[in-house]
């Protein structure tokens, strides 16, 4: 890779660009989080520790990133589904459709959260069938869950649509004709394509749903030890003017947001590789 | 942080851009206050016109009081503060050093020129049969209360229970305790504030009780269905002292400093008085409070500083990292 920096380039404009590019980012990105950084830094290292590591706080990692994780885990198999029925087949309504699937975008999560509460409460539209079978969603981990679903499947349907309306139908007849299967077409044909950007609608479906407040806190009941997330301990923090305490929980949620997002990349890196060799 | 500007505010603010003498005032309040303040402006705004012949353009924002204060400690320029909580003026004072720390002497009644209390909502009918705090932590009644650690109202909700589990438990804070406790393993939800809590308790049809403001609940119980819900006053609970302070520091920059005061002393005269009872909140004036003493319920009011030495302690002992109410939820 250094040595591609040396190699003069065809394109013109690589140093201004470029050099735009960090300036861009460093405003936007580095610097509030190195302000945050210096903001947790006010705390001696012990206390950061135990502002980190109390145990609600860490009921409330496994809580945020557990469910954040599912719900990428169900959008993936959803999400491509959506995406696979928007692309391949063409049927009235599939703009209207296709349309829709950005919604969750749009609308303000707090909007999201209080139309999601409302359906699945014990009175609401879902909520009333849900309970005589002894389903709980609302104020319970499955809420979180249903919230963060709801928000993060545009992620995976707009960066597997794309790559799904490149692939080529040729390719699918032409496993077809040497013999393949429906099954290891699928297997073998088009999930290889499509895996790459899988993982990337999963990464940026999971980095939205961790970092997600707005919906979540209506449906989620806010017990502590049971359905806090993240989010709302770093408000409660600061609820209590302790800004230093507020970060450093940012801070672990960040490094650890960090960590799943490059391990993602790598995963995504390494699978892309073998299958070119 | 949203900055509410009212229609007549609006309108103030069309006209004053035509006359050049005018001054602006940023009130920053909490969220019930809204309709209050709608009110109280376009009075002041009326008189201030009348005595000084200076056009007022009073500007509203609302927000969950410490998120307001937070606001104003990282810069909004707030002329004024009306929040739920002296503990969150005393945010602004500390951190923010915006005004001096004894802010709260400035003003007659600690600085709160209404004063409001916590009670009970109940189904109509009142089918628990609930009464008073007992009947909070009876198996089977389901609560409903905001996060304490994040809504300033629900710090409130529980004060007033402690309080009373003081009292009839011969100041054992031992006891009062573990009847907190009971009261809050009744609680299926806590909203993040004040509003929401409300909203699960009407519209998502949740428990069977729910402790609110008592301005709240009137509102409740006159805008929402009519006769869904009905108000319970308990024999004994906290007087919920609202404060308001001019923030000095950016006020004197400003040249504010002295309508922002006359704003605020504005509210203690009868004719603001009368505008908070319209709007349930408790007047201070006893001639008001006469007026209306047919709207307010009577009962036992034990204030935080007789009762818990004043907020700063009461956030100490109970709403800290560590403190009581985070023992409650230990697992």
């Amino acid at each position: 890779m250094p040595l591609l920096l040396l190699k003069k380039t065809v394109l013109p404009g690589f140093g201004i660009t470029l050099g735009f590019s960090v300036l861009y980012l460093s405003l936007l990105v580095l610097i509030p989080l190195a302000a945050l950084v210096l903001k947790a830094s006010g705390l001696t290292w012990e206390q950061f520790w135990t502002t980190v590591t109390r145990p609600q706080v860490v009921a409330s990692y496994k809580l945020s990133f557990g469910a954040a994780f599912i719900a990428a885990s169900i959008n993936i198999v959803f999400g491509l589904l959506v995406a696979w029925v928007l692309v391949r087949y063409r049927f009235p309504g599939r703009k209207i459709i296709d349309a829709l699937v950005d919604l969750p975008f749009a609308l303000p999560t707090a909007v999201a959260g209080i139309a999601l509460t409302a359906l699945y409460a014990p009175n609401g539209w879902i909520g009333q069938w849900l309970v005589p079978l002894g389903i709980k969603a609302v104020f319970t981990p499955l809420g979180v869950v249903i919230a963060l679903t709801f928000i993060s499947l545009p992620f995976v349907v707009r960066t597997v649509q794309p790559v799904l309306e490149d692939l080529g139908k040729e390719v699918e007849e032409a496993a077809a004709s040497l013999g393949a299967n429906r099954w290891a077409i699928f297997r073998r044909v088009i999930f290889p394509e499509i895996w790459p950007a899988l993982l990337t609608g999963f990464a940026l479906a999971f980095a939205r749903a961790v970092g997600e407040y707005g919906s979540v806190v209506f449906i989620s009941g806010n017990l502590p030890m049971k359905t806090e997330i993240t989010p709302l301990l770093i408000i409660s923090q600061l609820e209590q003017y302790r800004y230093a305490e507020a970060t450093a929980i940012a801070v672990v949620m960040l490094g650890a947001s960090f960590v799943l997002l490059f391990a993602i990349n790598a995963l995504q890196r390494w699978t892309t590789r073998r299958r070119a060799m | 942080m949203r900055i509410h500007l009212s229609i007549p505010a609006l309108l103030l603010l069309a006209a004053a851009a035509a006359a050049a003498d005018k001054i602006e005032l940023l009130n920053v309040s909490y969220d019930p206050t809204r309709k209050l303040y709608e009110e109280i402006n376009a009075a002041f705004a009326a008189t201030w016109k009348a005595e000084h012949g200076q056009e007022v353009v009073i500007k509203q924002s609302h927000g969950g009081s410490g998120k307001q204060a937070r606001s104003v400690i990282d810069g909004l320029p707030a002329d004024v503060v009306t929040l739920a909580l002296a503990y969150d003026i005393d945010a602004i004072a500390e951190k923010g050093r915006l005004l001096p720390t004894d802010w709260q002497k400035k003003l007659p009644d600690n600085s709160a020129p209404y004063t409001s209390t916590i009670v009970f909502l109940v189904r109509k009918g009142n089918p628990k049969g609930i009464k008073d705090w007992d009947d909070l932590v009876k198996p089977g009644v389901s609560v409903i209360t905001p996060n304490p650690k994040t809504s300033g109202g629900a710090r409130w909700n529980y004060l007033a229970a402690w309080a009373y589990a003081l009292k009839h438990n011969g100041q054992d804070e031992a006891k009062a305790k573990a009847f907190v406790t009971a009261l809050y393993q009744n609680v299926p939800v806590l909203d993040s504030a004040a509003r929401g809590s409300t909203m699960t308790f009407i519209q998502r049809g949740i428990g069977d009780v729910a402790i609110t403001w008592e301005n709240e609940a009137f509102l409740a119980s006159r805008d929402m269905d009519v006769g869904a819900c009905e108000i319970v006053v308990p024999s004994l609970s906290i007087l919920a002292e609202p404060a308001v302070a001019v923030v000095e520091k950016g006020a004197k920059k400003r040249g504010t400093l002295a309508i922002a005061q006359a704003y605020l002393e504005f509210l203690y005269t009868e004719q603001g008085q009368e505008i908070a009872a319209k709007n349930y909140y408790r007047p201070r004036l006893a001639s008001v409070a006469a007026k209306h003493a047919a709207n307010f319920p009577t009962l036992e009011l034990v204030t935080i500083d007789a009762v818990f030495g004043g907020w700063k302690k009461a956030q100490e002992q109970h709403f800290a990292d560590g403190g009581v109410f985070d023992e409650i939820y230990k697992p």
